[in-house]
């Protein structure tokens, strides 16, 4: 079975987001990098890999500055990529996105596991993993932080989800999409040999009409707005030892009424 | 003119950027203060492929070009220079001198361990009584057979007693001219009779290696004879050609070190109810070390390029280094500057820039070596004659295949 990584471009996370009075947003000279948290679900995707996964497809939708993100997660291991572009996913949102690549997973061969990361810097909604699931009529397990066990053969997974309440340990039939938190793994770097190899790779446009999806509304934005910014005081409690400066937060913040 | 850096240099730079953020930069303080090497920093550059970035692919290394490496020097050097140094030993003045030089079978003995990161290498030119005095080294190689004997000392050799395998020079013709009766071989640490030691103390690198080899009556095959007999002194000079790039890139990325650094502090750091970077001389300092970031990356692109191109570079190379490392000592001395008091301790990280910027003015050529050089190009006092080994132009197709 195959591994799909579903991934997207996002400014760098030091960049600075402006909104400006027209709506637009920009960041400057700041780099587009693939989400940070999807490398933790390409790093997943190789260990499942390494787990008897038979291959992985990393998979966008996006325009051409997104190949950089789809060449990131080749140069890391994975085994080819596509990007989904077209006019009518310009300005898309997560229902929009998730449809076309629900749509572009379907048509990779024997796809076992969707990964996600668990949100992306950007818009930040964590929505995109659970509609590709519903798209797909498949079970989407959330903010994942291990893979216990996993049978490709028998088509099983167990998962450990992070909670707030707690973990949970779950299990599910295959095919599923997962999205994972960052506990789950460290990401490698891409290798050079990894570097070299995603740079001569051929990366496929799959446009609307590829994916059958002709004719679907395209999304307009009716006001785009930076969010309030808050002015926050920072106060550092220092201490000769951790437990000190425990007592001394937990003093501050019950005098705060904080709790 | 296209300055523009291709995808693949690019992305190896951000690799080893992220390596060096990642995994060096938290802890290379208390390597520092410990005058200690951490013992995960050379078998995790092998593991990543930064110990063979610029040799070719059937030589185990990766494949990529040499302006690649000068931008994995400056990567390095960004997070702390005894990083760089290993590069300037294991690739610059060794590994390179092997592909330029070796035979074929040299190459399969020594540079493919040295390109996969299974065996280090180090560079013995310099003795205790003689630097930038080089062909006046007293070293002795005396053939016997199929091996040499050698004997002397080794001063300042970075990764003494972390390398495997040195390039060392010895006089193999009392009789010549100086430079003409040198010839390069390449030892191993092993070898009876080869003993080596690190100096402390040092101002420094001190998280780094930097010590010296002891060679009494090393028998060497003369297999392992890097050159002719008698070209050792143009073996020498050409890896410097190679060394004193990786420097110079090194020494780039310190002055972006510093800049970077002081521009943080300048914008965080009040006085006189303002952050210090509203003063316009704490600007002017932030401006010149712009400047220097600037020529200095391009003087050393320059020389990268033309190693790609097969092009001679001793001048440009020279000029490079020189320039670099000078502007790296004056970008180090105004960012501690900048932050003031605290630049005056190892609370700030500018305190080791500008320690670790002293060393690389005086090795692979002092600063007064460079500029006689370059004073002797411009008076038309210096050649650059045609070598027997050239260093081989950068061929992507060559250099890729497996």
């Amino acid at each position: 079975m195959r591994i799909v990584v579903c991934t997207k471009e996002t400014p760098d996370t030091a960049a600075k987001v402006e909104v400006s009075a027209d709506g637009s947003v920009s960041w400057g000279d700041a780099p587009l990098v693939i989400n940070p948290w999807d490398e933790y679900a390409v790093e997943e995707a190789l260990q499942l890999k390494d787990r008897g996964a038979s291959g992985i497809t990393v998979l966008a939708a996006g325009t051409e500055v997104t190949r950089d993100a789809l060449r990131h997660a080749l140069a890391m291991g994975c085994d080819d990529a596509v990007l989904v572009d077209d006019p009518t996913l310009e300005q898309a949102d997560t229902l929009l996105v998730s449809k076309a690549l629900a749509a572009a997973v379907r048509k990779v061969d024997d796809v076992g596991i969707v990964l996600c990361g668990r949100t992306t810097t950007d818009g930040g909604s964590g929505l995109t993993p659970v509609q590709i699931g519903r798209w797909l009529g498949w079970s989407t397990l959330t903010y994942v932080s291990r893979v216990l066990a996993v049978d490709f053969a028998a088509g099983k997974i167990t998962v450990e989800r992070l909670l707030e309440e707690g973990r949970q340990v779950v299990e599910s039939p295959l095919p599923v999409v997962i999205s994972v938190v960052k506990e789950i793994n460290e990401p490698r770097y891409p290798s050079f040999m990894g570097i070299r190899k995603a740079g001569k790779a051929e990366i496929p446009v799959w446009s609307a009409a590829d994916l059958g999806l002709e004719g679907v509304a395209q999304v307009q934005w009716g006001a785009v707005s930076a969010p309030v910014t808050r002015d926050v005081q920072c106060e550092m409690i220092t201490a000769v030892s951790v437990e000190e400066a425990a007592d001394r937060l937990a003093e501050k913040l019950i005098a705060d009424k904080v709790v | 003119m296209d300055f523009a850096l291709n995808e693949e240099q690019q992305q190896a730079a951000e690799m080893v950027r992220r390596f060096a953020q990642t995994e060096i930069e938290p802890t290379i303080g208390e390597w520092d203060r410990r005058q200690e090497m951490s013992p995960d920093v050379l078998p995790r550059m092998g593991e990543l492929g930064i110990l063979g970035i610029c040799l070719p692919v059937r030589y185990g290394g990766q494949g990529f070009d040499y302006v690649t490496l000068g931008l994995v020097c400056e990567e390095l050097e960004r997070v702390d220079t005894t990083l760089r140094v290993i590069m300037s030993v294991h690739m610059g003045l060794c590994s390179l001198t092997i592909l330029q030089w070796g035979t074929e079978e040299q190459k399969k003995r020594f540079l493919i361990p040295q390109a996969q990161g299974k065996e280090y290498a180090g560079f013995g030119l310099t003795e205790p009584g003689h630097g930038s005095d080089a062909a006046n080294i007293r070293a002795t190689a005396r053939r016997e057979g199929d091996t040499y004997i050698l004997n002397g000392e080794k001063m300042w050799i970075s990764l003494a007693t972390k390398a495997h395998n040195f390039l060392v020079v010895a006089r193999t013709d009392p009789n010549a001219k100086p430079s003409a009766g040198l010839t390069a071989f390449m030892i191993t640490s092993d070898m009876k009779g080869v003993t080596t030691g690190d100096i402390h103390g040092k101002l420094g690198v001190r998280a780094g290696s930097t010590g010296w080899i002891a060679m009494q009556d090393v028998e060497v095959p003369a297999a392992y004879r890097i050159g002719e007999e008698g070209e050792g002194f143009k073996v020498a000079m050409s890896a410097l050609d190679n060394g004193r790039y990786t420097v110079g890139a090194g020494a780039t990325g310190l002055i972006r070190a510093c800049l970077e650094e002081s521009v943080a502090y300048a914008k965080q750091r009040e006085t006189f109810g303002v952050p210090i970077a509203q003063h316009q001389l704490i600007q002017q300092k932030l401006g010149y070390m712009s400047l220097w970031y600037d020529t200095a990356r391009l003087l050393c692109l320059r020389a990268g390029w033309m190693k790609n191109q097969g092009l001679r570079n001793t001048r440009e190379t020279s000029q490079a280094k020189w320039y670099a490392t000078d502007h790296s000592v004056m970008a180090a001395l105004e960012a501690v500057q900048i932050h003031g008091a605290y630049g005056f301790s190892d609370e700030y990280k500018v305190e080791r820039y500008l320690r670790n910027s002293k060393g690389a003015v005086i090795y692979e050529g002092t600063s007064e070596i460079h500029q006689l050089m370059q004073a002797a190009y411009a008076l038309g006092e210096r050649t650059d004659g045609k070598l027997r080994c050239e260093l081989p132009a950068y061929d992507t197709e060559a250099w890729q295949t497996e």
